[in-house]
């Protein structure tokens, strides 16, 4: 296969002339700028300075305090999540809606036809592969821990102060206000930070890192230190974000595994869960996309499918199909209440939630949009945003209405409290156990729900090894793979360190607050994207007239 | 002997690539085979160009300048994977498999600490293929 761009680069700009209107078309986004040029070659190794030394030391630094000074991390970083999801709500809130509409407006202008990689490009691949590794690298491991726990958790503090409704009602409520956290606000976000690197790398040959999006706005001066300290704080963000996720999630299979086998809490299992997980990671990393991650992203989605399809099954299978109608209706109608950032008084939602996960995905976004990145090109914008945004939402709007309908079905008709009690102590690891324990064969769909979260974590490791080697290389992605093993190592250490010292929260909240600048260097790119596209199409529309 | 000569180019290096041009051209005059260069890239710019077509013109104008020393046509075909990093050696012995090649003919470097963890792209074909590799030291 081969994907064609549409002309040799000779030099900082292309002229293009209409033979129609002889009109004079200058393409201002490119650069000559090399893919490496500040790159540093030593022992076989190839990295970007200052990039990879600065992130690399700082983060070191940062889990050196945290396990040094716990108490003192703990009250700096830890207050931090509480005062910018309180404080800056309404800057999530507005960035998510403002992303969301901003999508649907490429979509629906003439830009959507801009193909990415040029006009011939062909994608790498098919519908299935793609939508299961996006699924897989982003937010897949979602479905396990909150599909039962989130919808149950909102229906008994219903959001938006409408207590007293009825008990369908307030069923919908529920759901809506879950899948309004799991579909379109968090794969636009990530789809606008995908596009954006894809489009400035594939099509106006600028490195595959964040600051090549900030080109438009910056122009040259993003190669130098603006662009250093957007590529860092990149790093930053998706280096403790993984980390602090693995971490939870070997606490949270740790606890699954000792609900389900009785297999002692410690650190030590917490631990050799870490080690599996890393270890099938490296595997995963040195057998490449197609080896790796594609292959175990596909495995994990039919294994999902097997079992949603088995719980839909055994379940109340048409009122389950109906519900599903249902509650995107529902989302539908409560979309504009909860998008709404104005008077808000259900705080307990609000803060708790919503600003929380925005926050969380918009820190995410480096990582999942530059791997979104990685396996887009050769998709139309219009291909690219609808199959992002909505496949992985109607595959969330299912699993959540499968899984959590059937949950809350438990709870107000059968009286069952085991989920209950799981939200009521939160418990998120053992949500999706309790759930499954009053089904058939549940030792054997417990296990498929172990294997699951296990090998989303693998998926989501063996990715950010990629991106984070990729952010710390310049952009060159046939940097050595050495460097990929060092960065999945990297992770592991961290995870197992915070483990073992304490530090988790407070890292996460340092994370988590990488959200805030990264909401702006967001909005940017999308200002960015909407002058890169228009001036492309401008170009396409004048090469056309060439021929 | 031979019918068939590959030889897997890496644009970012090519100033590392002429003895191993040159004794393909000569193992090809010798054996009267043909040359098939091949090269693999991403869509995503690199250090050798900045999108695939730039990548193929490079190398259509390397397998020429070939063509021309050894006097006779050179093939050239350019491979768009998605992960060259970790996938470039498999797709490399697919291509020549698909091509009918014989005899891989490649430029390495003088291994170093690293080979002992992780091998070279010659000593994966040169371990792993069923081809006959002639590995040449740059």
């Amino acid at each position: 296969m081969r994907c064609s761009g549409r002309r040799s680069r000779t030099g900082a700009e292309t002229v293009h002339q209409s033979a129609s209107d002889s009109e004079v078309l200058v393409d201002e986004y490119t650069s000559d700028f090399e893919v490496g040029q500040d790159n540093v070659q030593a022992l076989g190794l190839d990295f970007h300075n200052p990039v990879f030394a600065i992130s690399g030391v700082s983060v070191i630094l940062f889990v050196a305090f945290t396990l040094s000074f716990p108490e003192t991390a703990e009250a700096w970083f830890g207050a931090l999540r509480p005062w910018l999801t309180s404080n800056f709500d309404w800057f999530f809130m507005i960035a998510g809606n403002f992303l969301l509409l901003f999508c649907v407006v490429l979509v629906v202008s003439p830009v959507g036809s801009v193909r990415i990689g040029g006009p011939d490009a062909e994608p790498m691949y098919g519908y299935t592969a793609w939508v299961s590794m996006l699924f897989a690298a982003g937010i897949g491991i979602g479905i396990m821990f909150y599909a039962v726990l989130e919808p149950m958790n909102h229906l008994l503090n219903p959001p938006l102060g409408l207590e007293g409704l009825a008990p369908d009602a307030q069923r919908e409520l529920a759901m809506a206000a879950t899948v309004f956290h799991w579909s379109l606000h968090p794969w636009a976000i990530y789809a606008v930070v995908g596009l954006s690197l894809a489009f400035f790398s594939y099509n106006k040959g600028m490195p595959l890192i964040v600051r090549s999006a900030m080109y438009p706005i910056f122009g040259e001066r993003v190669w130098g230190w603006p662009g250093h300290v957007v590529d860092v704080l990149a790093v930053f963000a998706t280096l403790f974000g993984l980390a602090t996720s693995l971490g939870y999630g070997a606490e949270q299979s740790a606890g699954g595994l000792h609900y389900l086998f009785g297999l002692p809490d410690s650190d030590g299992l917490r631990i050799a869960i870490v080690l599996v997980i890393t270890a099938m990671a490296l595997v995963s990393v040195l057998r490449g996309l197609d080896g790796g991650i594609k292959i175990l992203s596909e495995a994990n989605m039919a294994m999902a499918a097997l079992l949603g399809l088995f719980i839909l099954l055994v379940g109340p299978t048409l009122a389950t199909l109906g519900a599903v109608f249902d509650n995107s209706v529902a989302y539908l109608k409560y979309l504009p209440e909860l998008s709404n950032w104005v008077g808000r008084e259900d705080t307990g939602y609000y803060h708790g939630w919503t600003t929380f996960y925005w926050s969380w995905w918009i820190a995410f976004s480096p990582f999942v949009g530059l791997f979104i990145a990685r396996i887009s090109s050769g998709r139309t914008v219009r291909e690219f945003l609808l199959v992002s945004i909505l496949a992985p939402s109607f595959i969330f709007i299912l699993w959540m209405t499968i899984f959590g309908h059937a949950a809350m079905d438990q709870y107000l008709l059968g009286g069952y409290r085991g989920v209950v009690d799981t939200v009521e102590n939160f418990q998120p690891e053992l949500s999706m156990f309790a759930f499954l324990s009053e089904y058939p064969l549940a030792s054997a769909t417990s296990v498929i729900g172990i294997v699951l979260v296990l090998v989303f974590f693998v998926t989501s490791m063996d990715s950010g090894a990629l991106v984070v080697d990729t952010m710390t290389a310049g952009g060159k992605i046939d940097a050595p793979i050495a460097q990929r093993v060092f960065w999945c190592c990297f992770l592991g250490l961290i995870g197992i360190a915070l483990l073992k010292g304490g530090g988790l929260s407070s890292l996460q909240a340092l994370a988590l607050a990488t959200g805030f600048p990264f909401g702006l260097v967001v909005i940017l790119m999308a200002i960015s994207l909407y002058k890169g596209l228009s001036a492309e199409r401008k170009l396409l529309q004048a090469e056309q007239g060439d021929v | 002997m031979y019918r068939h000569i590959g030889v897997p180019v890496d644009l970012a290096h090519r100033d590392k690539l002429d003895k191993a041009l040159r004794t393909a051209c000569s193992l090809s005059a010798t054996f009267e085979a043909r040359i098939s260069l091949v090269g693999v890239t991403a869509p995503a710019p690199g250090s050798a160009a900045h999108n695939p077509a730039e990548f193929a013109d490079r190398l259509d104008e390397l397998a020429g300048e070939l063509a021309e020393y050894c006097g006779h046509p050179v093939a050239a075909l350019t491979e768009v994977i998605g992960d060259p990093a970790a996938d470039l050696d498999r797709a490399l012995d697919k291509r020549f498999h698909a091509l009918g090649v014989d005899l891989v003919v490649m430029a390495s470097h003088v291994p170093g600490f690293r080979e002992y963890i992780f091998h070279s792209n010659a000593g994966f074909l040169a371990s792993h293929s069923d081809l006959s590799v002639f590995v040449v030291r740059d």
